[in-house]
């Protein structure tokens, strides 16, 4: 099975995250690092590939950087990775996100793209959606279980109350939510393969499209801020404080 | 006046509390027409009206994955009238039709606003690095607008309206792009459903491990609260994912949210911080939690919350 892992490069959310005065678009590190939401894609991809010898393509659109993201999804496993890094598609929405995914993943060929549910960074939870639209296959989403094999793919999709099982023929579009597999650490061997393995970067140009972001930030200020509260520390009798409260607020 | 179409979805034979939530706020920026995904009845179309809808679109695609048959259905509606603005909310049936819709007729998609304006363009209003900045975004050239609005970003309140007229529209064959619905799974449920509990006592990973999450269920029974948890133990498997509370999970607003061992990362923050009374129980001092609690207790979760159960059983008991 020939499977693609949407995998996106994120600056490290340990780091705070900084807008640019300007534009108000996040700034971004030559050093980002894997989105923890697309671990679990990749761990997915390989594990479903492995099962049936095929392969686990990465695409991924952003400032490339030192490559460090793509460089862990590789040393995990997967085989290769096509990466989009154009100055035009700085501030890409979600649509100019789906639409550079889309067309590189037509260009390689797939039976199942896989996708996280929402990036860390920008959250936006509908580009693997659009990516199934512009490919005109299901969008088999939340998926908290995958199987695929036979030409088809059932997943447990999370609903507000629990799961429901949903099937489709092969090709589709998966998106995974965290949890869904445990994803592996990539071993010694794995980061020095990761090494050599083929990464491919390409410009909007040669993809034959052209961006059209019609999205904008226009300002960024600071939210009204929570009055501050009182900070206790517990001596044994600090629930007491908190009794007191509920009874104020007349819920006791 | 706007031409404004709100998705809005059927659950337990009704419009959601999202759904309706939305036409509130809809009904402010111009005329309504409800997108209505569901079995349907009389009385689910009239609850649309008295939240001031004055047409229904309604779809009801069985046991098939709606996403796909109902994105295009309204893509051609969409075409055929020109909507100003379509509002849908942060949800999972809206996110996927709202991204298949929004690809079909390539249409910008803002997501995650938390309130929304329309005066030829559109704008929105998004929370930032946990709520503490809001940024305003906007869309140039022309509509239709594609928005997603966060549950609970505004209140449900009936305007009393007639009976809409409704359309079902009939779903189109989206040939490769199928998919079944061939099972559906409900997790088990005790006491008051989060989204609309008055109280909500929340566990996170400072309760050490899965068997203390007993004491947050004690504590909540005497108050009549639903439980909470932050993503931290739901995927370490403590407790099923429909109690999650945050940027992924669910978002609450009770009178009073109770926060035992949680540090109040940025993604649980987005989901509980209008709480009207926060109370926080964290053994660091440090916790981030405490920048929204109007009582921070710095100490033990094993040692204040049996402490805690105790006395309010006491209460209830004499
Ligand atoms: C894309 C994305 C989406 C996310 N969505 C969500 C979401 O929807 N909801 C969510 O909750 N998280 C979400 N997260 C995860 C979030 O970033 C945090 O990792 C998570 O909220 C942390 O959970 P926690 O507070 O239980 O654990 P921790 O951060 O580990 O905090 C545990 C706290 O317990 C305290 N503690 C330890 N022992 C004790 C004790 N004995 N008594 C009292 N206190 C004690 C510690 O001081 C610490 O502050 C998301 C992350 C990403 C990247
Ligand atoms: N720039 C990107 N490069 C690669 N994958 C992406 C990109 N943006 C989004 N995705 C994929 O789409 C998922 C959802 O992202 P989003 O819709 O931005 O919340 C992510 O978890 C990724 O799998």
């Amino acid at each position: 099975m020939q499977v693609v892992v949407c995998a996106k490069q994120i600056p490290d959310p340990a780091t705070p995250y900084e807008l640019e005065p300007d534009t108000h678009l996040l700034v971004r590190p030559t050093e980002q690092i894997l989105d923890d939401t697309d671990r679990y894609g990749v761990e997915m991809g390989l594990q479903l590939a492995q099962a049936s010898e095929g392969t686990v393509t990465l695409v991924s659109m952003g400032p490339a950087g030192n490559m460090q993201g793509i460089r862990q999804a590789l040393a995990m496993g997967a085989d290769k990775a096509v990466i989009v890094d154009d100055p035009s598609l700085r501030g890409s929405d979600a649509l100019t996100t789906a639409r550079v995914l889309a067309e590189v993943i037509k260009r390689e060929g797939f039976d199942l793209v896989i996708a996280g549910t929402e990036s860390t960074d920008g959250y936006s939870g509908v580009v693997p959606q659009m990516v199934a639209e512009l490919l005109g296959v299901p969008a088999l989403t939340y998926a908290t279980a995958v199987t695929a094999g036979d030409g088809s793919v059932t997943i447990h999709r999370q609903t507000a109350a629990g799961y429901d099982i949903v099937e489709a023929d092969l090709p589709a579009v998966v998106s995974v939510t965290a949890g869904v597999v445990e994803p592996r650490y990539p071993t010694f061997k794995g980061i020095m393969e990761a090494k050599k393995k083929p990464v491919e970067t390409l410009s909007v140009s040669d993809l034959g499209l052209e961006p059209d972001i019609r999205q904008k930030v226009v300002s960024v200020e600071p939210a009204p801020e929570r009055q501050a509260g009182e900070i206790v520390e517990d001596d044994g009798e600090a629930y007491l404080r908190i009794v007191e409260l509920l009874e104020k607020v007349k819920v006791i | 006046m706007a031409d404004v179409w709100v998705f809005c979805q059927e659950a337990g034979g009704e419009p959601t509390s999202l759904g309706l939530e939305l036409l509130t706020k809809a009904r402010e920026l111009g005329d309504v027409t409800a997108l209505y995904l569901g079995s349907g009845s009389d009385a689910a179309f009239a609850t649309l009206g008295d939240y001031g809808v004055s047409r229904v679109y309604h779809f009801d695609p069985g046991d098939e994955l709606a996403s796909g048959p109902v994105a295009a259905a309204i893509a051609d509606l969409v075409e055929e009238h020109r909507p100003d603005l379509l509002v849908f909310g942060q949800g999972y049936d809206d996110r996927d039709i709202a991204g298949r819709l929004a690809a079909r007729l390539g249409l910008s998609v803002l997501s995650n606003a938390v309130d929304v304006a329309i005066d030829g363009a559109v704008t929105t209003r998004h929370e930032i690095f946990g709520g503490s900045q809001i940024a305003t975004a906007t869309v140039e050239g022309d509509g239709p607008y594609v928005v997603l609005v966060r549950p609970k970003s505004f209140p449900a309140e009936p305007a009393g309206g007639p009976p809409p007229s409704v359309t079902s529209v009939e779903l189109p064959d989206v040939g490769a792009a199928k998919a079944r619905v061939t099972g559906s799974h409900v997790e088990e449920r005790e006491g008051p459903q989060l989204e609309d509990a008055a109280v909500v006592v929340a566990g996170g990973r400072g309760l050490g491990n899965p068997e203390a999450f007993e004491l947050v269920e004690r504590v909540a029974k005497t108050l009549g609260a639903a439980t909470g948890a932050t993503r931290a133990i739901v995927d370490a498997g403590w407790v099923p994912y429909a109690k999650q509370v945050g940027q992924t999970g669910k978002t609450v607003k009770p009178d009073v949210y109770i926060a035992c061992g949680i540090s109040g990362a940025m993604q649980h923050l987005v989901g509980m911080k209008d709480s009207k009374t926060i109370i926080a129980i964290n053994k660091d001092p440090e916790a981030p939690i405490f920048s929204v609690a109007d009582l921070g207790i710095v100490g033990d979760v094993h040692k204040v919350l049996p402490k805690l159960a105790e006395a309010l059983e006491a209460r209830a008991g004499g």
